[in-house]
């Protein structure tokens, strides 16, 4: 065993998913698979942040639903979200009547919970968790940009936060795709300081985690059916495969990007799509879906781009991370080393 | 300790980021700044001669309806479509102005009209309106001491 890399003895399942998009989302090439389509971005709601915090307890709730069983039998709730002092998720888990767990790793929150999920049950403190982010286009670029009325251009490299949230929830028992391996990411920053070049500057947290992994683990890109990224968009992916490429490993025809998956490739305003709901609703639908019908082993790397606006408006650089799991539906005993 | 920047791989990105397609957008900012000051030489000929303004009030009537068509466009949500064609060919005419203290009004709305509608009315328009009254005053002091002499 490396330094960063866990093993799952137990191989936690996954057991239920349940994923909310918004308009475009629902629109663009993943919205047949997503569980709940929104016509309205406000989901009834008055403002933004009221609508991205009810997406996330939809999820959530809707989740744990689906895997028929009802709170009492949820031991904690592991969530975080992209708005200041996690708001959303917290407010969401006002509802629910369990421990809640606030996690922040700005848009690698859904691969960072799923690996404390998973040591949490594998450790044999908990028996089902629920792992769950989302986010909103609209509150975060009020957060991050400008208003939505505002007359401005995006740059060529921009991304487009996705609107949606995901739910997954983890449990020692039960049939599903396994969770096998985690790999914590280290906190990478090459200096990228341009806030609207995420790709850029996520990309080599990416390749450093994943470069971690295969050499910790003695596993080659070839071991996995996929290796999905979260959201480094069009841009960003051809860069982490560069530089994977620089370490000796091709993984160009295996790599899918939540990002780039989630719109119409028409758009091409932008990169792709962005946020913690990005890789959470392309993972719990499409990927799931996947995972469930045929015999799948994947990696799962969402990828978060640490910062804040006074750091970029005090010219700081973008230090950007990414978690790993491994995740197996393929039948018999996952291999444990 | 702090991360060293990586130059080697900031010059690839710099070569390799997709950039802003300069003609066309230089095209589109000329073509729609150029109609909508056409739109305010259109109001000052039709003022001047309809209602026989001139000088300041013909010059303040323009701007002012000008800047109500900004507004009401941004109210009307068309005005940052305009803006995400027009390649800041929108942005500079008066009426981006409009639509940039619109905007955030709108915006913060939800924060309440005290703290949100009001405090953050100019968070955009601010410093233009800081840095334009500054230079104003720089370039007065010049024109004052250039003809003093």
């Amino acid at each position: 065993m490396g330094r960063g890399t866990v093993y799952f003895k137990s191989a936690p399942r996954i057991i239920a998913t349940y994923t909310v998009g918004g308009p475009k989302e629902s629109e663009g090439p993943l919205g047949k698979y997503l569980h709940q389509r929104l016509s309205d971005d406000k989901f009834g709601e008055k403002t933004f942040e009221k609508a991205e915090r009810k997406m996330l307890s939809y999820a959530i709730d809707h989740a744990v639903l689906s895997s028929a069983r009802n709170f009492d039998g949820i031991d904690a709730v592991l969530s975080g979200d992209l708005l200041n002092q996690i708001v959303s998720a917290s407010f969401a888990a006002r509802e629910f009547d369990v421990p809640f767990i606030g996690l922040y790793s700005a848009c690698s929150t859904m691969s960072e919970s799923l690996s404390l999920g998973a040591c949490l049950i594998d450790g044999g403190y908990m028996d089902t968790v629920v792992c769950a982010t989302g986010s909103h286009f609209a509150s975060a670029e009020r957060q991050y940009r400008f208003p939505l009325e505002l007359g401005c251009t995006r740059p060529p490299c921009a991304q487009w936060t996705v609107t949606g949230a995901g739910a997954t929830v983890l449990s020692k028992e039960g049939n599903g795709p396994k969770i096998t391996m985690a790999t914590f990411g280290r906190v990478v920053d090459f200096g990228v300081t341009d806030v609207n070049n995420m790709g850029a500057a996520m990309a080599p947290a990416a390749a450093d985690t994943l470069y971690r992994h295969f050499r910790e683990t003695d596993s080659r890109p070839e071991d996995y059916d996929y290796i999905v990224t979260g959201d480094l968009g069009a841009y960003g992916s051809s860069l982490m495969d560069a530089l994977m490429k620089d370490k000796g490993y091709s993984i160009s025809s295996r790599h899918m990007d939540c990002g780039k998956m989630v719109y119409h490739p028409a758009e091409t305003e932008f990169q792709g799509g962005s946020g913690a709901g990005c890789s959470a609703i392309t993972l719990n639908s499409y990927f799931y879906r996947e995972l469930t019908q045929k015999p799948i082993k994947m990696i799962f790397m969402a990828t978060g781009a640490l910062l804040s606006t006074t750091t970029s408006q005090q010219g700081e650089s973008v230090p950007a991370i990414s978690h790993l799991v491994v995740i197996d539906s393929r039948r018999g005993e996952a291999k444990c080393r | 300790m702090k991360q060293k920047p990586n130059e080697k791989y900031l010059q690839f990105v710099s070569a390799t980021t997709p950039t802003t397609k300069e003609r066309r957008t230089l095209l589109h900012a000329f073509f729609i700044g150029g109609t909508i000051c056409s739109v305010g030489q259109f109001l000052r000929y039709m003022l001047s001669y309809w209602a026989g303004l001139s000088g300041d009030t013909l010059a303040g009537t323009v701007s002012v309806i000008l800047i109500f068509l900004g507004s009401l466009l941004t109210g009307l949500g068309v005005y940052d479509r305009i803006g995400k064609f027009s390649g800041g060919g929108s942005i500079v005419p008066i009426t981006g102005f409009a639509n940039s203290v619109v905007s955030p009004a709108m915006e913060f709305k939800s924060e309440g009209y005290v703290y949100g509608v009001a405090a953050k009315m100019f968070v955009i328009a601010g410093p233009i309106i800081v840095y334009g009254v500054l230079s104003s005053v720089v370039i007065g002091l010049i024109y004052y001491v250039a003809y003093l002499f």
